[in-house]
């Protein structure tokens, strides 16, 4: 399996394309998947019973195989753009659900009380401590969402919305290899600067914890 | 200032916390809430600004009742301190400070200012703003916490257990610090703690609770150490009680005699014999150095370059008890005594601070119960008219369910300097 590195300057423009309808999927797949987690989450949260029926089926969102996904969501979507971003949607929610559920429940008791003993009211609360507070543990679960809908953007090739997958159809379809390779490395690229332009949010984002040792699971020491 | 008026907490479990108590604090008093675990005393002051609502009863502060107010609203004119602070982890001790202040739409500005002047109020230095908690020790962030507490001024303070998990040094220091902002702010006081020795420090009053929330006394620290109500409370307060009713006495009116002292650049050679065994040398300036044991004088030199065995000298301020503890330890059998600049007055013997020992428990015990010097605003003395059940001491156990308590273990980890 040979690259042909001449390949690469003819096809700037349309990696560059490719790239860039890749981001245009796995992107909002992860925003949507937050509007949506976030109030699930603190409905989870807040809601014991709703509890496990909020993370089961979250779960089982997840375990539908991604191909599989994309079929059931044709009849419904078409082939657009919107079944890819559905489909990863829905598979962003099992780590945000369950992130976002696990960073509440980890702010400690005696600030939630503090701030309700202050006399700052239950939205409120939400807002500007309990969020907040979370932050680390969310933005983890945004980060393995994001890495994770980077890759899966592929799958969609298959309805013609795969970003850099296509180079691999492609690449596989006339058994030359080097679009193949091509697309893998952009894809790995792709995920690697998105975690660390998270990471470098997460950081600007929670200045109480510069300094500290204890943080979510990093993949990177520093940004 | 306070009012309790037939309060009940109980739990659908079936736990009393509060039973049917009925208590009223006066303006501007420090009221301590003792007891042990599970006897309501957290419970009692949580139900002053609702973070838990009363089964029956009814409670006002200042004459308005909680439960008609805003709850909210309410605790924004209630300052809360509570144990291991509870401060806001992600906010800078500034913006903890400035918490209510904000909420009250004070202003950024504002409010920030204000809290610039607590941080100086509760002895933190200017620079410790910018900082986050787990930056600070524990005693630091307890400050934090009071300050935070006292940011919009408010008539009532209510802390639960502020100092439990500070080590003892620094535990008495924040002692220190709240008699002398109290000194200063005057504020309402209810203040919760297990340990009768900070009940008798801080309080005006000392409420007792005992299991199954009951209030069994509420008296001035002096009444109940001396005549406490029942056995359960004499066992409440410990086997030093009369030790502890010595703490509360001060040095200023036992008399002393006029110190022999020698100067510590006299020369030794020059020291009379006629002054008792054991001298006080003294700095130039007055200040007590140590005791220096005439009958074994060095061959040569002055009284200051001289052995000498250690003093703690008192002021007027200091306790009867810690008088008694100097003159047990001294080697002359005597407490030197000296200014409030530390300059020498005089020496008190042994014997003439255990007369006075003696006969203040004594005053204390025979003063009849009408008679009682009403020094704060007049509440009288709430007794329950039962003898407890049980033999004294059964009360305490440990293993009460304690729905308000759950304990120093049972809280979240502490936000440790990193």
């Amino acid at each position: 399996m040979t690259v042909e590195w001449g390949w690469f300057p003819d096809h700037a423009g349309e990696l560059t394309r490719l790239t860039a309808d890749h981001l245009a999927t796995a992107v909002p797949a992860v925003l949507f998947g937050l509007l949506i987690a976030l109030p699930l989450a603190v409905l989870a949260h807040r809601v014991r019973p709703l509890r496990g029926f909020v993370l089961g089926a979250s779960n089982i969102l997840y375990t539908i195989p991604s191909l599989a996904f994309f079929v059931l969501l044709l009849p419904v979507t078409g082939l657009t753009r919107t079944t890819a971003i559905t489909g990863l949607t829905a598979y962003t929610l099992v780590v945000l659900v369950r992130n976002t559920v696990e960073g509440l429940d980890a702010v400690p008791e005696r600030v939630r009380e503090a701030s309700k003993a202050m006399g700052t009211r239950p939205l409120r609360t939400l807002l500007t401590v309990e969020l907040p507070l979370a932050l680390p543990v969310i933005m983890a679960g945004v980060r393995v969402a994001t890495v994770m809908s980077i890759s899966l953007v592929s799958v969609a090739s298959y309805i013609g919305y795969g970003g850099l997958g296509q180079l691999f159809t492609d690449g596989f379809q006339r058994n030359f290899p080097t679009p193949v390779i091509a697309g893998v490395a952009l894809t790995l690229l792709l995920a690697l600067a998105a975690d660390a332009l998270l990471v470098t949010v997460q950081r600007l984002c929670t200045p109480w914890r510069r300094g500290t040792p204890r943080s979510a699971p990093k993949l990177w020491k520093r940004a | 200032m306070i009012k309790f008026d037939a309060v009940s907490k109980r739990y659908p479990n079936g736990t009393t916390a509060v039973d049917d108590l009925s208590l009223d604090l006066p303006e501007g008093g420090v009221t301590v809430l003792v007891g042990s675990s599970g006897c309501g005393k957290t419970t009692t002051l949580r139900m002053v600004n609702r973070m838990v609502e009363p089964t029956s009863g009814t409670i006002s502060v200042g004459g308005r009742n909680v439960l008609e107010a805003d709850a909210a609203e309410l605790r924004r004119g209630i300052g809360y301190v509570i144990q291991q602070s509870g401060l806001f982890p992600h906010r800078t001790v500034l913006d903890n400070i400035a918490t209510v202040p904000l909420l009250l739409g004070w202003g950024r500005r504002k409010a920030r200012a204000r809290a610039a002047e607590l941080l100086e109020l509760v002895g933190l230095p200017a620079d410790t703003s910018k900082r986050y908690p787990h930056q600070l020790s524990g005693g630091q962030q307890q400050r934090v916490g009071v300050a935070r507490a006292l940011a919009a001024d408010p008539p009532v303070l209510l802390m639960d257990e502020p100092f439990g998990a500070v080590d003892p040094v620094v535990r008495t220091q924040l002692q220190n610090e709240l008699l002398r902002l109290q000194e200063e702010l005057r504020k309402t006081v209810v203040f919760v703690t297990h340990d009768i020795d900070e009940a008798v420090r801080l309080g005006d009053r000392i409420a007792v609770f005992r299991t199954g929330g009951r209030l069994v006394q509420c008296a001035e620290p002096a009444e109940l150490l001396a005549r406490p109500a029942d056995d359960f409370v004499a066992d409440f307060l410990g086997a030093e009680r009369g030790l502890k009713l010595l703490s509360l006495t001060t040095l200023a009116d036992v008399p002393h005699a006029p110190g022999r002292a020698i100067r510590a650049d006299e020369p030794v050679g020059a020291i009379g014999r006629d002054g008792g065994r054991w001298r006080l040398v003294t700095s130039p300036r007055g200040e007590p150095l140590g005791w220096l044991d005439t009958d074994a004088l060095p061959a040569g030199g002055t009284a200051g370059e001289a052995e000498l065995a250690a003093v703690r000298p008192l002021r007027d301020t200091d306790s009867l008890l810690s008088a008694l503890n100097e003159a047990v330890s001294s080697p002359a059998g005597a407490v030197a005594r000296v200014t409030a600049d530390g300059v020498l007055t005089g020496v008190t013997s042994r014997d003439a601070i255990h007369d006075r020992a003696g006969r203040s428990h004594a005053d204390a015990t025979r003063a009849a119960a009408p008679a009682a010097p009403s020094r704060t605003t007049a509440e009288k003395t709430r007794t329950t008219t039962e003898k407890p059940h049980e033999p004294a001491g059964e009360g305490v156990t440990p293993d009460d369910p304690a729905p308000d308590d759950p304990g120093p273990e049972a809280a979240a980890p502490a936000e440790r300097p990193a």
